[in-house]
């Protein structure tokens, strides 16, 4: 069957392992997008510059505090959203009745003054994190080779997605979040503390994007510009799964990262669109997005 | 019939909640024009005027929730002008909005368990069905997707869970079948029983008639007069002419 349509399965699957891998993240860093957006109304363009700090966070916790790859994978996350935290707080927090607009400048501006800092200091090549010695190496499937790492970065990414998706729609802190996005002004007449959900949110979304960064750091190298390349896709990713939807954009990353890899096999010209290509017949169909109810 | 209403207020100490001189505005747009009035612990009252009148902007300047407000609300002694609306519904007080706010992304049990509890003693979920069967068998359904009655039964059932023991009420009735109002009616009159505070909002004064012990008249966002329901029978051409029915 391989041979009839002129390629191999190791192709194949190599290719589609990739749209996953790429997948695992499009569908982490939309999924943070989309919890952001849908409490604070905010579309957060520093999300990649977050990722971005999460790589950095763990490359700096190895190289200046001998912190190895598990303890990053926690910590990394929690630093990055403290951080998240104080610029919420200080900044973010003065846009919220202000339009769309403004969210996104400031965003973008932050992005934009991170990734300086960050390529002023540590250049642009890139800095290299080694594969945890417990992922290394690899299992020979019979019809293609899967690395050890990249199965656990799909396996965790997935975890991370549904445990999120588990914990907004399942439990009662999930009900808070719910509650305060569709109606925050009732939520907080009810006595619950609105203005810290938003605070938490902020910070557990970003989080999100810094745990991404985490996983990414020993596939791509650590970049301080590895976020503004991965971002605007993700943003493509975003717009097709519907603003704010979070099974959307689990399923929407997961997705689009497999299609990208089949495209790679079979008309690799339009693989670096495809997802834009995609993004513009959907916005056509349908403009709130695959899964995202009109409003 | 005011001078009463003087006397009645002066004769207690401490009225449950005490609004005087209320302004409040959306925007530039300035609604109240000071509106004063008092209700009693373990009194019912109910807002009556025309549309527009400024009935619903005081439960939510009371609730917190008006964008600018000025002048005085003091709830059991404390003063509450200045808090946000989440400190004042920890103090006790609960609100029902109109339309009910049931949240469509919350299933029925969720949207009973949302708000938290602000005091000790409020119903157990166990007390709640006794009171509205109906929302036992509807736990899992999609908030929204209850009749009308039963998201206004499932917006004051899951208040009564919080233990606040004032309630804002803005119109329970509105849209309603007319068993359904008895209902609602009758679980009004309970809570009336167990003591709980209770402020009404109301365009049908059939209803506030059956459940009310006064009635304050709100017109073009001030309060202007008071009449006690037993002599409500008596000034029946005047509240037309307040009401305009």
């Amino acid at each position: 069957m391989f041979e009839l349509i002129g390629i191999t399965p190791q192709v194949l699957f190599g290719q589609l392992l990739l749209g996953l891998i790429n997948g695992s993240f499009y569908a982490i860093l939309s999924l943070g997008l989309a919890v952001i957006f849908g409490l604070l109304n905010i579309i957060n363009f520093t999300h990649g510059a977050q990722y971005m700090l999460g790589a950095f966070a763990a490359w700096m916790l190895l190289n200046y505090a001998g912190i190895g790859y598990w303890w990053a994978l926690l910590l990394a996350p929690l630093i990055v959203g403290a951080l998240a935290i104080v610029a919420e707080r200080l900044l973010i927090s003065r846009l919220y009745k202000l339009d769309h607009l403004y969210g996104l400048l400031l965003t973008f501006g932050l992005a934009l003054v991170i990734q300086g800092l960050f390529r002023n200091y540590y250049g642009a090549s890139g800095l290299p994190y080694a594969i945890p010695p417990l992922l290394s190496g690899g299992h020979n499937l019979g019809f293609m080779f899967l690395p050890n790492y990249r199965g656990w970065v799909v396996v965790a990414s997935l975890t991370v997605c549904l445990t999120t998706w588990y914990m907004i729609e399942k439990t009662r802190l999930g009900s808070y979040l719910r509650a305060a996005t569709e109606n925050p002004v009732l939520t907080e007449a009810f006595g619950i503390n609105v203005p810290r959900l938003v605070t938490l949110t902020y910070a557990f979304g970003v989080a999100l994007a810094a745990f991404a960064g985490v996983l990414a750091a020993p596939i791509y190298s650590v970049n301080p510009n590895m976020g503004a390349d991965i971002i605007i896709v993700v943003f493509a990713v975003v717009v097709i799964g519907g603003m704010g939807s979070i099974l959307g954009s689990i399923i929407t990353g997961f997705g689009l990262g497999l299609i990208e890899g089949l495209t790679k096999v079979f008309y690799p010209e339009i693989s670096a669109t495809v997802i834009f290509i995609i993004m513009a017949i959907v916005l056509l169909i349908k403009p709130a997005g695959l899964f995202g109810r009109a409003t | 019939m005011a001078e009463t209403a003087r006397n009645v207020a002066q004769a207690d100490p401490a009225p449950q909640l005490a609004v005087e001189n209320l302004h409040a505005w959306y925007g530039e747009s300035h609604v109240l024009h000071g509106v004063t009035f008092a209700v009693k612990p373990g009194e019912v009252v109910t807002l009556l005027g025309r549309n527009g009148a400024g009935k619903t902007t005081t439960l939510k300047s009371i609730i917190g929730i008006v964008g600018r407000r000025t002048g005085s609300i003091a709830f059991a002694g404390t003063e509450t002008i200045g808090m946000v609306s989440r400190a004042i519904a920890r103090l006790g007080i609960a609100y029902v909005p109109e339309e009910r706010g049931i949240y469509a992304s919350l299933n029925v049990e969720e949207n009973l368990m949302l708000p938290p509890q602000v005091r000790p003693g409020g119903f157990t979920v166990e007390q709640i069905f006794e009171l509205f069967p109906n929302l036992r068998e509807r736990l899992a359904s999609q908030g929204t997707k209850l009749s009308g009655g039963e998201q206004q039964m499932l917006a004051i059932a899951r208040i009564l869970r919080t233990g606040a023991r004032t309630l804002l009420l803005d119109e329970p009735t509105e849209g309603l079948a007319p068993v359904i109002i008895q209902q609602i009616g009758r679980t009004l009159a309970r809570l009336k029983q167990e003591g709980f505070t209770i402020v009404l909002v109301e365009q049908n004064f059939r209803f506030a008639q059956s459940v009310a012990d006064r009635h304050y008249i709100v017109e073009q966002g001030r309060v202007i007069d008071m009449i006690a329901n037993d002599e409500l029978d008596a000034n029946h051409d005047k509240l037309q002419t307040y009401l305009g029915v």
